[in-house]
């Protein structure tokens, strides 16, 4: 079972997130430049790392907030929790 | 030599001594015409077909642990053909015709047993889906019966007659059912094994090199061996060998975790699945009810689930069978299931000359295993696609043509 800390509510079950996958994915364009392979991959491919993987929750059973979590997805560790639109934190950038 | 009911019974009367390894442990060779990384089912089976319908001699299968311990040894053994889409039901419905021969085809039991893979509607909305769903089955040639409720408690008489959303009715493929999963990896590995593939476990492989963009060798725990052609057939770990070759794949790596209760008298005789509650059911030959539901659904590479989930499916489970709720839980595992946006697999060639990639399978390749190894051993023997496998070509998420299957025949994977 997770214990993840909401940056709003504080540390909660696993049960009251859910996981919203990669994090600080950019939307290509504009749309006229981006070739078809581009567009694809911005849409469906992943790094799905065996490690550190940075990705978004929400806190959908509680504040109803997206936010960022560093988590290994081999431990499943959490390493960090940080708000949205904020950059990962240093040491844990791929 | 061949197993039979002579040498079972030879064997019998000298007290088993005659029986021998089912393949060679082998050691990695320089050089192989075609390296095939990942000796789970679908791995194996690219291996046999290889050998067995185009002819390949040096080929070899490289496994990091021990053949068959990824998903195809941790799977709940379902195998079924009823999917939406043309292309689909080609596919899974070409691997349900070769399990049905396959213990003939490799000299191996797999105890295949066609006991019906049934489907609860709790609403009459769900069956009026359902009854799209047969239809479309039906046109697509795949065997399938819509049931009324009193057919469905015929079939699974100790479910559940006061639930809290009762079954209305369901449908049921007939031919669907359940094969043993250890026997498909150790029947393809020995019937591979005598067409002269080296079966390598204990390898892993740490990289794949190139030059002038064609794949030249993989680098392995037991050093570099040079290949013709690598095929990555690795599940839960695609993205990691794919990156090895500078690939981004559309895959993302979950735990599905199943269960088995403690032996019982035979009480179920087909395989229930209830997309309501989640679960799903069967009994195994041994009597364990094996049971599963959902993916975890944060991505991981943990090869263990969290309680949850195991809570979740095991309160479905309760109220589908109450019966149930007397049985001890024996084991829970999980694997790591290599899921893609669209729930179909992608096979065939990749950007990279002479690599090629079986994977996207998710939770329900098992089932597969037989067509999966066939055409990907076809790609790799032609260096082209088969009619079947082009649908499901890595190319689809540029251009568009994804094979929905995920909306279209409600399937959770
Ligand atoms: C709990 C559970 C229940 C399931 N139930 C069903 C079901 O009822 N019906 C169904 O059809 N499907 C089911 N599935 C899905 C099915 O198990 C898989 O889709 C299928 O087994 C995949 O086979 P595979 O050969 O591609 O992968 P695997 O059997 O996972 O084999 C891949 C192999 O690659 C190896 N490998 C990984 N990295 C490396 C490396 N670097 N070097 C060398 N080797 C490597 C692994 O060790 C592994 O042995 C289930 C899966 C799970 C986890
Ligand atoms: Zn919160």
């Amino acid at each position: 079972m997770l214990l993840i800390a909401c940056p709003f509510c504080g540390p909660r079950d696993e049960t009251e997130f859910r996981c919203g996958g990669e994090s600080h994915i950019a939307r290509p364009g504009p749309a006229e430049t981006v070739s078809d392979e581009r567009w694809g991959d911005y849409l469906f491919n992943r790094a799905n790392p065996k490690g550190v993987h940075l990705e978004r929750w929400l806190h959908g059973h509680g504040c109803g907030q997206w936010f960022n979590v560093a988590r290994d997805t081999v431990s499943h560790r959490v390493l960090a929790v940080y708000r949205m639109g904020d950059p990962p934190p240093k040491d844990l950038t791929p | 030599m061949g197993y039979s009911f002579l040498r079972l019974a030879r064997e019998a009367l000298r007290d088993h001594t005659g029986w021998r390894p089912a393949w060679r442990d082998a050691e990695p060779k320089p050089r192989y015409d075609v390296v095939v990384i990942g000796g789970g089912g679908h791995g194996l089976a690219t291996a046999y077909y290889l050998a067995r319908n185009h002819g390949a001699r040096n080929v070899a299968v490289v496994e990091k642990g021990w053949i068959g311990g990824g998903n195809t040894g941790r799977n709940t053994t379902v195998i079924r053909s009823n999917y939406y889409f043309p292309s689909s039901a080609e596919l899974y419905d070409l691997s349900l015709r070769l399990y049905e021969n396959l213990g003939v085809d490799l000299n191996y039991n797999v105890m295949v047993s066609q006991r019906g893979f049934l489907f609860l509607a709790h609403a009459p909305l769900q069956l009026e889906m359902y009854n799209r769903i047969v239809n479309a089955l039906l046109v697509n040639g795949i065997d399938a019966e819509l049931l009324s409720s009193d057919e469905v408690f015929r079939r699974a008489p100790l479910l559940n007659r006061a639930m809290r959303w009762p079954v209305v009715g369901g449908f049921t493929q007939p031919r669907a059912g359940i094969a043993r999963h250890d026997a498909v990896a150790w029947g393809y590995a020995r019937a591979a094994d005598r067409l002269g593939v080296d079966i390598v476990q204990h390898c892993e492989v740490t990289g794949l090199r190139q030059a002038g963009g064609r794949i030249t060798a993989v680098e392995t725990t037991r050093g570099t061996i040079e290949a013709g052609a690598v095929a990555i057939v690795v599940a839960g770990h695609s993205s990691v060998l794919a990156a090895m070759a500078g690939l981004r794949l559309p895959v993302t790596s979950y735990a599905l975790q199943a269960m088995v209760s403690e032996p019982v008298k035979p009480i179920l005789d087909t395989v229930v699945n209830s997309p309501a509650t989640g679960v799903y059911v069967s009994q195994s030959d041994k009597g364990e009810l094996v049971f599963g539901g959902g993916l975890d659904l944060y991505p991981s590479y943990a090869q263990r689930g969290n309680l949850p989930v195991v809570e979740h499916v095991i309160a479905g489970l309760i109220e589908m069978f109450p019966a149930f709720a007397q049985l001890r839980l024996m084991r829970k595992w999980a694997g790591i299931v290599d899921v893609v946006h669209d729930s179909s697999p992608i096979l065939g060639p990749t950007p990279v000359d002479g690599l090629y990639i079986n994977c996207g399978w998710g939770t329900g390749g098992f089932k597969a295993i037989p067509a999966g190894g066939w055409l990907t051993a076809h790609c790799i023997a032609t260096g082209g696609h088969h009619a079947l496998s082009a649908p499901f070509d890595l190319g689809r998420f540029a251009t568009g043509a994804l094979v929905d299957e995920a909306a279209a025949a409600g399937i959770a994977h």
